[in-house]
């Protein structure tokens, strides 16, 4: 199966839920809209794609946004673990609560318990949220923002 | 959602310790204790994992992460794109060359170039180094762990034969840096391969004595066999990777499936196992060494017979001052091009991912067309496997735990970040 067979597959896949296709090299990226994620997500699965590589979230400041992409593939199909396939979509930066995909994706548990800490949004439904590699503290600061700006201290003091 | 469990309750002196630190216990109700095991048990390294214990049967556990985690996605996007190489590989340094080659390929995606041949065999030189020595160094542990001391002392000394191989090629035991963007560093030394061949008889010789002394042990086996038992349902839906996904029954290997650099011009099998328990793993670990010895002797007949290649994108060596190119000649090492520090990559994503010895590591990478990325998104073979504690270990009797601990090979600092 060749990218663009891939990219077909899932355009057909999801139909009327895609936004945007965009196809990369050995990457499809599929944006849809947030309330139809979790239908997304469940037709994904039936299709094969068994497990979530990773979960990530990208903070855009300037256009407002933070989109979160599920990085999916399949260990069961051999055709479809040659690429992988993101699904994404797009919430405005203040808004902090969002569907689980963990009754989707058991793979995605950790996962999102990271974009948790470090974004700050709420995954409704996740039966277990709370930060998994900061500390409480360090979390609520959601330092993988853009706006949380690492200050480098000088080796010299002046 | 429970509640999150904030260390001892109240103040403990040093006078009034009941127990020793590092494996706290609480009376959680009639027959019910929480035991603390890590971060500083020597078992766990420098990880905890809380379990909730009914007797001595483990009832709920909770994997708790994170105590050696140095940011890696923050700092990245705060430095120039050759500076997270070095960076990365942080996360496992005796695994070096696995775990940066994918951050190397997707810039190279988004930069759209490709390494000369002869720089993609050298890093699969280096990445089959590391996995074999990260193989032996997973098994020195978990020797440890089951109180095998003899098989503890042995891969570690016989890891030496790798890691001062990887010494020679790259000029450090570990944190090689090796590939860089559009090839990679440094050529093999004269006389190199020849070592390599002598390393690769010398390791086929001891896997057998390894599975005398330890895998076919029957006290071992006592302690292995139909422990931890994953079965190949399970491990698909927690999406879990590398050899213990393989070791229950999951045909996935990344060299097999997606293959990058040459991997698709090597003869090579993908060792498979049903059981998935605790011995099947470790099996798995010693089919996996002798299928990357059989790989480095393709590569070393390669190498042979294309002395004196290009090892590096032309884009980056026409820019080499002639100084550069002299030393290359004569040591045939290649001095980092003065390009690289102001390197800017055009805009757009890429996704790019390896098999590490402890499983696959991906990376997504974001460029703005900038001098430092936007967002590096990295998911370690450890980070995945993690997800196992919680899910495998109920049921298990606490003896169990470093049985299962020690067989998925599970590394803090490369899950931690």
């Amino acid at each position: 199966m060749s990218i663009d067979e891939l990219a077909d597959m899932v355009r057909n896949l999801l139909a009327e839920y895609v936004v945007n296709v965009e196809v990369g090299k050995d990457l499809v990226h599929v944006e849809v809209k947030e309330e139809n994620v979790i239908e997304a997500a469940k037709r994904m699965k039936e299709a094969g794609f068994d497990h979530v590589k990773d979960v990530t979230a990208i903070d855009y400041p300037k256009e407002g946004i933070i989109k979160i992409i599920y990085h999916l593939s399949s260990y069961s199909k051999k055709e479809l673990s040659r690429y992988v396939v993101g699904l994404g979509y797009s919430i405005p930066r203040d808004k902090n609560s969002v569907p689980s995909l963990y009754g989707v994706w058991t793979s995605a548990d950790f996962q999102e318990r990271e974009v948790y800490e470090g974004f700050g949004i709420v995954f409704e439904g996740h039966p277990d949220l709370r930060p998994l590699l900061l500390a409480p503290t360090v979390a609520e600061l959601k330092p993988l923002r853009k706006d949380f700006i690492v200050k480098e201290e000088p080796i010299f003091k002046k | 959602m429970s509640a999150r469990i904030s260390g001892i309750s109240g103040k403990v002196g040093f006078n009034d310790l009941k127990q020793l630190p590092g494996f706290w216990t609480r009376k959680l109700g009639k027959d019910l204790y929480e035991v603390f095991i890590g971060p500083q048990h020597p078992g766990s390294g420098h990880m905890r994992i809380i379990i909730r214990v009914d007797g001595d049967v483990i009832v709920e556990a909770d994997p708790d992460m994170g105590y050696v985690h140095r940011t890696m996605e923050k700092l990245g996007e705060g430095r120039e794109w050759i500076k997270g190489i070095p960076l990365y590989e942080r996360m496992a340094i005796h695994d070096a060359c696995n775990v940066t080659l994918p951050y190397v390929e997707a810039v190279e995606k988004l930069l759209g170039i490709e390494p000369p041949l002869r720089a993609k065999y050298l890093r699969v030189l280096l990445c089959e180094i590391n996995r074999i020595a990260a193989f032996l160094y997973g098994f020195g542990i978990f020797g440890v762990f089951v109180g095998h001391s003899t098989m503890y002392m042995w891969p570690f000394g016989d890891r030496e034969v790798w890691v001062e191989l990887a010494d020679w090629l790259t000029g450090a035991r570990l944190t090689h840096s090796y590939p860089i963007f559009g090839g990679v560093r440094r050529d093999a030394p004269e006389g190199f391969t020849d070592s390599l061949r002598k390393a690769i008889r010398y390791m086929r010789k001891r896997l057998e004595e390894y599975r005398k002394i330890y895998v076919d042990n029957p006290v071992i086996r006592a302690r292995l066999e139909d422990v931890g038992v994953i079965p190949r349902n399970l491990a698909i839906e927690l999406g879990i990777t590398g050899p213990n996904l393989r070791a229950s029954g999951v045909e996935y290997d990344v060299r097999y499936n997606a293959p990058y650099e040459v991997y698709d011009e090597l003869d090579f099998e993908i060792p498979v196992f049903q059981e998935g328990d605790s011995l099947a793993r470790v099996w798995q670990r010693v089919e996996e060494i002798k299928q990357s010895l059989h790989i480095l002797e393709q590569v070393a007949d390669w190498l042979d017979k294309h002395k004196g290649e290009q090892i590096m994108h032309d884009r980056f060596w026409k820019t080499a001052p002639p100084l550069y190119k002299k030393v290359f000649q004569e040591t045939g090492r290649v001095k980092l091009v003065p390009v690289f520090a102001l390197l800017k990559v055009p805009k757009g994503k890429a996704y790019a991912r390896a098999e590490t010895a402890r499983g696959e590591i991906s990376y997504y990478v974001e460029s703005n067309g900038a001098n430092k990325p936007y967002r590096v998104r990295i998911v370690s073979a450890s980070a995945r496997n993690a997800i196992v504690f919680k899910y495998i270990l109920p049921g298990h009797r606490v003896m169990d735990l470093p049985t299962i601990y020690g067989s998925i090979d599970y590394f803090p600092p490369e899950g931690d970040r």
